[in-house]
């Protein structure tokens, strides 16, 4: 068994318009040390499935099934209070925006030793200790007197600093991020990058990266899942997803985007239509409205879900195509035009 | 107006918006937004303005648009100095340029339908066309790719793509020269983001319209634009034609720029010897004076805290702001001087 282990998660909110699924049918695994990407359009159910994993959803209206292990224990099942014991100290997050998600009335010193203080019993003077040495290790500069500073006083790169901090206060040993760089500069979010890639490797920690940014991604990843309309429809190593993908969406996904490493085309080449909403996921394949290679599937990518059936490089791709169609689609028509670029 | 004379063309433009502090409001300071800033457009092309927040990209489109009142410098188009022009003198200019915002959840009215978003400029700029408005309009939402009977329709029927269709539309209806598109893209999804930029350039070739494209992304931004001017802190510190600035970029702020966007191949980020900048951007408040880079530039020397470089011609249409340029023709730069 791995150290986090989802499977089959589901989580679903009814809603006066339907039933909601954003998350319909997840299961992937991470060892520590090792970081997961997970790729999406909005509404693709990423965001949905990091608060999941946390327990945030708890509580609410949303329904949850499926199982998720930690470190040998389930999550799903749990009470609430024994994920609250978990949350902040086994494993914590990184929200993409620090300004809404760090509180505007408490020192970033505060919030740091709350938070420490709730998994430890130490005196303030420890805990405030601490905080000033992670303030320190995450690279703010003076950290002995920004400790007593307010959130707004932090520039965007400095508050991202300060929120990895809180969420490093006790040594979780899975870390999700949520869009971690989205909100930030391209100068800062490369210093932002190689910091969580820095800490990831000290603490040897589990990652989760979640973002809609191919580039991210493959800073970061080991493994790369896909998600579309609330399932996976790729997953595997980062180097399969980027130089061996099978996923009419992930070529899309590819090819769509206009690269610095490359040379210059003359023209884009989007996915056509727009990305489904939760509420109305169309049937059989969820991406068979926008996906070229529909017609050569016998009318089953609108009737049927396809299954998420390995390759033989041993990634999962979901998608009612042949394996050899695929791979000589890949071959023949997508990897030239991406490799032109 | 002859071929060789500019459309737009904006001469020391500068924005400072005053600090107040207490009752009587007295001046404190400045936030020097946009601070003595020069560049051509000309007719077809298209301009791109990058740089991080805080650089003035945004600020820059507002002046020329005149959404912003400058306070300083000059704003040339067609030949007319528009800089102080009267709102009632402003009016039928307006017809010749227009703006796409970033957001297309804001800028769209939510209680006025399509028809009506997009008929807007026919209303109050008095346009009568052949067949009415609404004939107008629908063949405007065909061309950028909407279905012409969703004229009745709201902005929230409309996905993210959509309404910057909408968006577009809009600035298109009395079929402008100029268009400046602040960060037309950065609010769409990656799938989404290649269409609207596809049709950008089409309309662009069929009307021949003149873009000026303000956006952070810089693949974006070499992917649409003809010339690409860098900002920071409210200067210019390079502007180029698109192949030579992003294949021989001569300002180090430029380089770091380039080797900090994350590349979509995890192979390449193993091989890549990247140029890590420290620190954030300065407060534009309180910039550093002389070069306002050179908090964070590696190549920094004594002249750069004493001496602001001028942005100078150093290359055929290559101007950069830099005692230190990289790549740089083996003229004599001042690099030269001070090995010599």
């Amino acid at each position: 068994m791995s150290f986090l282990d989802v499977k089959d998660l589901r989580i679903h909110f009814p809603t006066d318009d339907g039933l909601v699924r954003a998350v319909d049918g997840l299961t992937f695994s991470l060892e520590r040390g090792q970081t997961l990407g997970i790729v999406g359009e909005s509404g693709s159910g990423k965001s949905v499935t990091s608060l999941g994993i946390l327990g945030l959803h708890k509580g609410g209206r949303a329904k949850i099934s499926g199982e998720i292990w930690l470190d040998g224990e389930e999550l799903v099942g749990a009470s609430a209070e024994a994920v609250r014991g978990l949350r902040g100290k086994k494993m914590a997050m990184i929200f993409q925006d620090p300004l809404s998600s760090m509180h505007p009335y408490y020192t970033v010193g505060h919030q740091i030793i709350e938070a420490y203080r709730i998994h430890h019993d130490v005196s303030k003077q420890v805990a405030r200790k601490h905080a000033v040495d992670l303030l320190g290790r995450v690279g703010i500069p003076e950290p002995a007197k920004r400790v007593d500073s307010y959130p707004h006083e932090f520039s965007g790169g400095m508050r991202q600093r300060a929120m990895i901090a809180m969420a490093l206060s006790c040594d979780p040993e899975l870390l999700i991020a949520d869009e971690p760089t989205t909100a930030l500069d391209v100068t800062v979010q490369a210093q932002i990058l190689d910091l969580m890639r820095d800490l990831q490797r000290e603490f040897n920690s589990a990652l989760i990266v979640i973002t809609h940014d191919l580039g991210v991604v493959a800073e970061l990843s080991d493994d790369i899942l896909v998600m579309y309309g609330g399932k996976c429809i790729e997953y595997g190593k980062a180097d399969d997803i980027f130089y061996q993908p099978e996923h009419p969406y992930t070529w899309g996904l590819l090819s769509s985007m206009p690269r610095l490493d490359r040379e210059r085309t003359e023209r884009l080449l989007p996915i056509k239509g727009s990305p489904p909403s939760l509420i109305n996921v169309p049937p059989g394949c969820a991406f068979h409205p926008r996906c070229p290679y529909a017609d050569r599937t016998d009318g089953r990518s609108s009737t049927e879900v396809p299954d998420l059936a390995p390759t033989e490089r041993g990634h999962l791709v979901r998608c009612h195509m042949g394996r050899t169609e695929r791979r000589t689609l890949w071959e023949t028509e997508i990897k030239p035009v991406l490799e032109t670029q | 107006m002859s071929e060789n004379e500019p459309l737009l063309s904006v001469q020391n433009l500068e924005k400072h918006f005053p600090v107040t502090k207490g009752l009587l409001k007295r001046e404190v300071g400045a936030v020097k937004a946009v601070d003595g800033i020069s560049f051509d457009v000309f007719k077809g092309e298209t301009l791109g303005l990058v740089g991080e927040s805080g650089c003035g990209k945004s600020t820059t489109g507002r002046l020329v648009t005149r959404l912003l009142e400058p306070t300083g410098g000059k704003v040339v188009f067609e030949g007319r100095d528009i800089t102080h022009m009267g709102q009632g003198k402003l009016r039928p200019l307006r017809r010749d340029m227009q703006m796409i915002f970033q957001d297309p959840y804001s800028s769209l009215n939510p209680r006025h339908t399509v028809g009506a978003i997009v008929g807007a400029p026919f209303r109050i700029q008095g346009v009568k066309t052949e067949n009415g408005t609404k004939k107008a309009v629908q063949d405007i939402l065909e061309m950028v790719g909407l279905n012409p009977e969703h004229y009745n329709r709201y902005p929230h029927e409309f996905s993210g793509g959509q309404r910057q269709r909408i968006g577009i539309a809009r600035t298109l209806a009395l079929k402008p020269k100029l268009i400046i598109a602040d960060e037309p893209v950065s609010a769409l999804d990656v799938s989404i983001q290649a269409q609207v930029v596809n049709l950008l350039e089409d309309l662009q070739n069929e009307l021949d319209l003149t873009y000026v494209v303000i956006a952070h992304d810089l693949s974006v931004v070499r992917h649409i634009s003809d010339r690409v001017a860098v900002m920071y802190l409210g200067k210019i510190v390079e502007i180029a034609d698109r192949k030579r600035l992003y294949t021989a970029p001569m300002h180090p702020y430029t380089n770091a720029l380039l080797s900090a966007v994350p590349v979509p191949d995890p192979k390449a980020r193993r091989d890549r010897d990247r140029i890590r900048l420290t620190g954030d951007v300065p407060s534009p408040l309180n910039p550093p004076p002389a070069c306002r880079f050179h908090t964070r530039c590696w190549k920094a020397q004594e002249i750069c805290k004493t001496v602001e470089p001028p942005l100078e011609e150093l290359a055929g249409g290559h101007r950069v702001a830099c005692h230190f340029p990289e790549n740089a023709p083996v003229a004599a730069t001042a690099e030269d001087a001070t090995k010599a």
